[in-house]
């Protein structure tokens, strides 16, 4: 075991980072609190690091653990280990966090401290989630990322961002109070224990697993979003500043996708396998609804989120799957999401912030102006559109041939992605930058400066190396999602 | 050896690279030089490699581990048989060619090094598809070649009929890609692994399979899995109904044209049918599905050909129709036939393409073939390598065309697959039609009178010419090939006959290697034929050397149809000129369907396209807007406000109301307690 509690470090560092950066204060010190800001976020990364390095991906449960007791008369512990999934993950959300305190540099001119903060905090309470082993914990950490978002978007959001705010707020808290319950019912059935080694281990009947399968269905559900409870991320987005859709995109929908695996799957495993085909129907109902939806957009950054919503139903789809190729393709296509999806959003995100228009009627022919920016637009859009050599081939690819092996009609529907998929998003390429210039705003457009250029090279590494070389990231995974399946297969009922 | 096979794919990948990351740096010399130099690196080694294999050194081996999951280990690697050598020595020379070419071509395009780049891009891809040991890589080539081919039409991208017809191709090519994912990933379901030689070596135990696709109808597997296959070739080598993105694809500049869309990336289809010869010689109905498809679109492709007049359309149909041949082959389960027409075809249509190319730069970016003619004495090379083609696409004894067409029509006739007959007659009737449009094009452009008024070739209305004019306008470079505006046209510099020279020698003399190609089991264990499909070797057997072909084809059918359809085009486009719109005013209906290309377009337009954007945004306003956030979620905060609206009434915030309130419930609660007292 390490000397410094690494998990501890994953989560606390951000966080006092944040506080830090608050005390910077007003905007007279912007520089200073930009700067804390990103050395913050920098140390994030860095510290985040050595569990890749030292992670033993041959071992089978949790590393990295650290158990301290925290509320005595409840029985709450301090509990954080991580698995192959956490891994990858706590990297992406420390590896976004970098982005978006890049991404907001100039772009965020009034309360740059609170911005900056609000985003390190954020993180650090991600990676609580990702690392939680108890229950109470988990739910803690799962609530808390609900406060900085939602003050994200409501400061330094657009013209509506309040009813936006509010509908995320409430639409996520809405779920996860059921989930609470589920928490309390299993606290007490196990004889008063928060533990998820404990509740892997508790026999539930099915009418209770049903049950709690649905409470916890509802706030990961809402947190995918998967069909029908998924319009506030629309809104959301839409509002949000760019760095808010960035971490909502890249991060916040995983918890969703996480949740899945490390609760409703180990936890109540006959129900999850009995209620499979109802959240395999909802999945595809996402792929191919939300797919026909992305092409009716005339907002880039609508459009950006159906699709994200369309790639995330990848996600359930695969967990839902039960083997091995699926599951891992659903956590690949999370972690590949949150790339492309970043992409997305700043490349919008550097669009706005010389037009301060998303709307694509505004643009067209841009690339006369910003080749260069074209080029990584391209890249992007062509990786969202599942082209092979990209990340988001891959999580969309081994979903899809997991679908195959349980009924052909699953990855039938699954497969049409690759037609609306490639549909919305080169026609909304095709109506932003090709064609002659198509007005004197986008004339005036200039092509990417050195800051923005950095962090697209940096996100087209990622996905190009994804793309042509993916076993790294699969490789962390196996034990993991044997593991979980193994605890999937064997009944729970007692 | 290994590092050679390396070298053959990386080679022009350095190239794309290079060119396209440093283009600027290295300018419009440095960005030539640097690809052609390492094309011919790729050329050289391909070309050693094929020796190799000739040799009898095949290769299969993994490159690198891509992805392991669960059980599943899929490798990067490459497959080093006579299939795919000889894609490579076909691929690599041609492409090297067509980067000659563009040279001249291109000389005055602003994005000059981003061509170069695309064109080494599209080259490396395609040599990953060819050079696949499995499926994942084949179809990781598959889409990069799509990719690349988004980007070359869509080149010139200030025009919105380029921008329009990329778009177009992608997404159709897409259509096919979904069924040729489907079909892999029934193949890794039911072989667990997509490695060819493993899932060729279980093949059997497929044959036996069935499969419930819609309940209670149990359809053998390996048909639903050819077919599937086959939808992946019907898209990328545009056999009906899936053909629509081929002419449109004509918007790119003309090099890739060539390159891309017709000599290399629209046979990949071809080529992976042959490849996955194993699997589809298990299915009869997958084969009669792939002849059926492959005779309408040789035939009917065929037609249209002979109504277009923009001298790129007519071959782009033309190009149709030969894919057309090829898919009938694998059909008839001539493969070897199939592969054997892909790379004459590559050569003769590459010279067509190349030296419409030559004669549209010559024209000024004129491409209608009424505004030409009489160009003959004016480009002697262009003609001279323009006619061999023609002839070999005629199928003209001695020619290339002739020995790889004949050999596939004789294997159609000789097969008793269901549809056999059907596709006879389509490929012995397209020889008339072939020949016609052929000769058609030759004599309008090079022959007869010259129609076009000299001085003013530039105001003629070319579709090339505004998008140059667009993109020269902003980059500020003239634009006149060399050449002063408004002369009489004149033959093309050296760097765009030379190719056509080049490309012309392998289109006459390919087809002399037939009889160790067809019938020498060139392609060894590459390719599997089962033994009651063996069309080609039936006829192998009477086959006596390639002048005993030729001679024996005089009293055959197809080189009277042949004879006939240039004797009709002579007569039509030189002797009677008037009658071709006799002929049209004389079947209106017959013209006009032709002239639409029966309509496909307009039904695409209209039912795929409108009606998924229709459905997209009916879906949304209905679903999304109106019932979850309209109904749903607006719908419970408004009945949350509304019952707050109705509870807030007890919360007037006047003391009276709240003091009276309070007296009613004392009354209450004494009324109460002294009636249970």
């Amino acid at each position: 075991m390490n000397a410094l509690p690494l998990l501890s470090t994953v989560i606390w560092l951000p966080i006092l980072a944040g506080i830090a950066v608050l005390f910077t204060g007003s905007d007279r010190n912007a520089g200073l609190a930009r700067l804390l800001a990103l050395v913050g976020a920098i140390a994030g990364f860095v510290v985040a690091l050595p569990l890749w390095t030292g992670f033993d991906s041959s071992a089978s449960g949790f590393q990295f653990v650290e158990r301290e007791q925290w509320i005595q008369a409840f029985n709450v512990y301090y509990h954080l280990g991580i698995d192959g999934i956490s891994l990858l993950l706590i990297l992406l959300n420390c590896f976004t966090t970098v982005l978006v305190v890049i991404a907001g540099w100039k772009v965020i001119d009034s309360r740059v401290a609170q911005y900056m903060a609000a985003f390190l905090i954020l993180s650090g309470l991600m990676n609580g989630v990702f690392c939680a082993l108890d229950g109470l914990l988990f739910y803690v950490f799962f609530e808390a990322t609900l406060i900085p978002m939602f003050i994200v978007i409501g400061v330094w959001g657009g013209p509506n961002r309040v009813y936006a705010a509010l509908k995320f707020f409430l639409y996520t808290l809405m779920g996860s109070l059921l989930a609470l319950i589920a928490l309390i019912y299993l606290y007490l059935s196990s004889g008063g224990s928060f533990s998820f080694f404990d509740w892997y281990m508790l026999p539930i009947p099915f009418a209770a697993q049903v049950l709690v399968f649905l409470a916890f269905f509802l706030a990961f559900a809402v947190k995918v979003p998967m069909v029908p409870v998924h319009t506030w991320l629309p809104d959301a987005h839409v509002e949000a500043p760019t760095g808010g859709s960035v971490v909502l995109a890249a991060i916040m929908l995983k918890l969703g996708g996480y949740g899945f695996l490390r609760l409703s799957l180990p936890i109540v495993p006959d129900a999850s396998q009995a209620l499979s085909g109802f959240v395999i129907v909802l999945s595809l109902i996402a792929v191919v609804y939300i797919g026909l939806v992305a092409l009716a957009q005339s907002d880039m950054k609508k459009l950006i989120a159906y699709s994200s919503i369309s790639h995330m139903g990848f996600v359930t789809l695969g967990i839902f799957l039960f083997n091995s190729i699926a599951v891992e393709g659903a956590i690949i296509q999370m972690i590949s999401h949150g790339f492309i999806s970043a992409a997305l959003f700043l490349c919008v995100g550097v669009l706005y912030d010389r037009m301060h228009s998303r709307q694509i009627a505004d643009y067209g022919g841009v690339v006369n102006r910003m080749p260069v920016f074209a080029s990584f637009f391209m890249l992007f859009a062509m990786a969202n559109a599942g082209l092979p050599g990209t990340s988001g081939f891959v999580g969309e690819f081994m979903v899809i041939m997991g679908a195959a092996k349980v009924n052909f009609w699953y990855a039938f529907l699954a497969a049409a992605t690759l037609i609306l998929g490639a549909a919305y998003t080169l026609w909304m390429y095709k109506r932003v930058v090709f064609g002659a210039v198509a007005n004197d705003h986008v004339a005036a457009l200039d092509d990417l400066s050195a800051r923005e250029t950095l962090f697209m090279v940096v996100l087209a590494i990622c996905v190009l190396f994804m793309g042509i070389y993916p076993a790294p990231f699969t490789e962390v995974l196996h034990v993991s999602v044997n593991d979980l399946l193994a605890h999937v297969a064997k009944s729970k009922l007692p | 050896m290994q590092t050679l096979y390396l070298i053959v794919p990386l080679a022009p990948l350095l190239g794309a690279l290079l060119a396209g990351l440093l283009g600027r740096l290295i300018g419009r010399r440095g960005a030539h030089s640097v690809t052609i130099a390492l094309m011919i690196v790729a050329f050289g080694a391909a070309l050693a490699v094929f020796r190799d294999v000739l040799d009898g050194n095949t290769f299969n081996g993994a490159v690198y581990t891509w992805l392991i999951s669960g059980d599943v280990r899929f490798d990067i690697g490459f497959l080093i048989d006579r299939l795919s050598a000889t894609m490579m020595v076909v691929v690599t020379f041609v492409s090297l060619m067509v980067h000659i070419y563009t040279i001249g071509y291109m000389a005055d395009d602003p994005g000059y090094q981003r061509f170069f780049s695309y064109i080494s891009l599209f080259t490396f891809a395609m040599l990953m598809l060819v050079m696949s040991n499995n499926f994942v890589q084949l179809f990781f080539g598959w889409e990069a070649v799509g990719l690349v081919s988004y980007l070359l039409i869509g080149f010139w991208y200030t025009r919105p009929t380029a921008i329009y017809a990329n778009m177009k191709a992608f997404l159709v090519n897409r259509v096919g890609d979904f069924g040729f994912l489907l079909g892999i990933a029934l193949v890794l379901a039911y072989t667990g692994s997509l490695d060819y030689a493993t899932v060729f070596g279980k093949v059997d135990q497929l044959a036996g399979m069935n499969i419930e696709i819609f309940g209670g109808h149990a359809w053998s597997l390996v048909t639903v899995i050819c077919i599937l296959l086959f939808i992946g070739a019907m898209g990328k080598s545009a056999q009906f109904p899936l053909h629509v993105w081929l002419p449109d694809s004509m918007e790119g500049p003309t090099p890739i044209s060539a390159l891309i869309h017709a000599a290399t990336m629209v046979t990949a289809g071809i080529f992976m049918v042959a490849r996955m010869s194993p699997m589809f010689e298990l299915s009869e109905t997958a084969l009669s599905f792939v002849i059926v498809i492959g005779a309408i679109t040789a035939l009917f492709m065929g037609l249209v050909a002979i109504v277009q007049n923009d001298i790129k359309r007519v071959v782009a149909y033309s190009t149709l129709s030969q894919l057309g041949y090829m898919t009938v082959a694998l059909g008839a389960s001539a493969y070897s036939a199939a592969i054997f027409h892909l790379a004459t075809h590559a050569f003769f249509k590459a010279v067509l393409f190349l030296g419409a190319g030559s004669v549209i730069i010559a024209m000024h970016h004129e491409q209608d073939m009424r505004n030409m003619g009489g160009l003959r004495k004016y480009m002697p090379i262009t003609y001279a390598t323009m006619l061999i083609a023609a002839l070999a696409s005629a199928g003209v004894p001695g020619l290339s065309g002739f020995f790889s067409k004949d050999a596939i029509i004789e294997a159609t006739r000789l097969s008793n697959l269901p549809g056999a007959g059907f596709a006879y007659f389509c490929v012995a009737a397209c020889v008339f039609v072939t020949a016609l449009y052929t000769f058609r094009l030759i004599f309008m452009t090079f022959h007869g009178k010259e129609r076009f008024a000299v001085g003013n070739a530039h105001a003629a209305q070319g579709e090339h010419r505004d998008a140059h004019a667009d993109a020269h306008a902003e980059h500020d470079h003239s634009h006149d090939h060399g050449h002063g505006h408004g002369g009489r046209p004149h033959e093309s510099p050296s760097v765009v006959t030379l190719p056509l020279i080049a490309l012309s020698i392998p289109a006459i003399a390919a087809g002399w290697l037939i009889g160790p190609v067809l019938f020498g089991n060139y392609f060894g264990d590459a390719i599997v034929v089962a033994p009651e499909h063996n069309g080609l070797a039936e006829f192998g057997k009477t086959f006596t050397g390639v002048l005993g072909m030729m001679t024996h084809a005089l009293f055959t059918l197809p080189f009277w149809l042949s004879m006939a359809g240039i004797a009709v085009a002579w007569f039509l486009y030189i002797k009677r000129t008037d009658l071709p719109a006799v002929i049209a005013a004389r079947f209106p209906l017959i013209y006009r369907i032709l002239d639409k290309k029966y309509y496909f377009d307009e039904f695409n337009e209209w039912f795929f396209a409108r009606g998924t954007r229709c459905l997209g945004q009916g879906l949304w306003r209905f679903g999304d807007v109106r019932v979850i956030d309209g109904f749903v979620v607006n719908g419970s905060a408004k009945l949350v406000g509304w019952m707050a609206g109705i509870i807030r009434h007890f919360q007037s915030g006047y003391i009276y109301h709240y003091a009276f309130t309070m007296i009613i419930g004392v009354l209450f609660l004494i009324t109460l307690l002294f009636m249970q007292a």
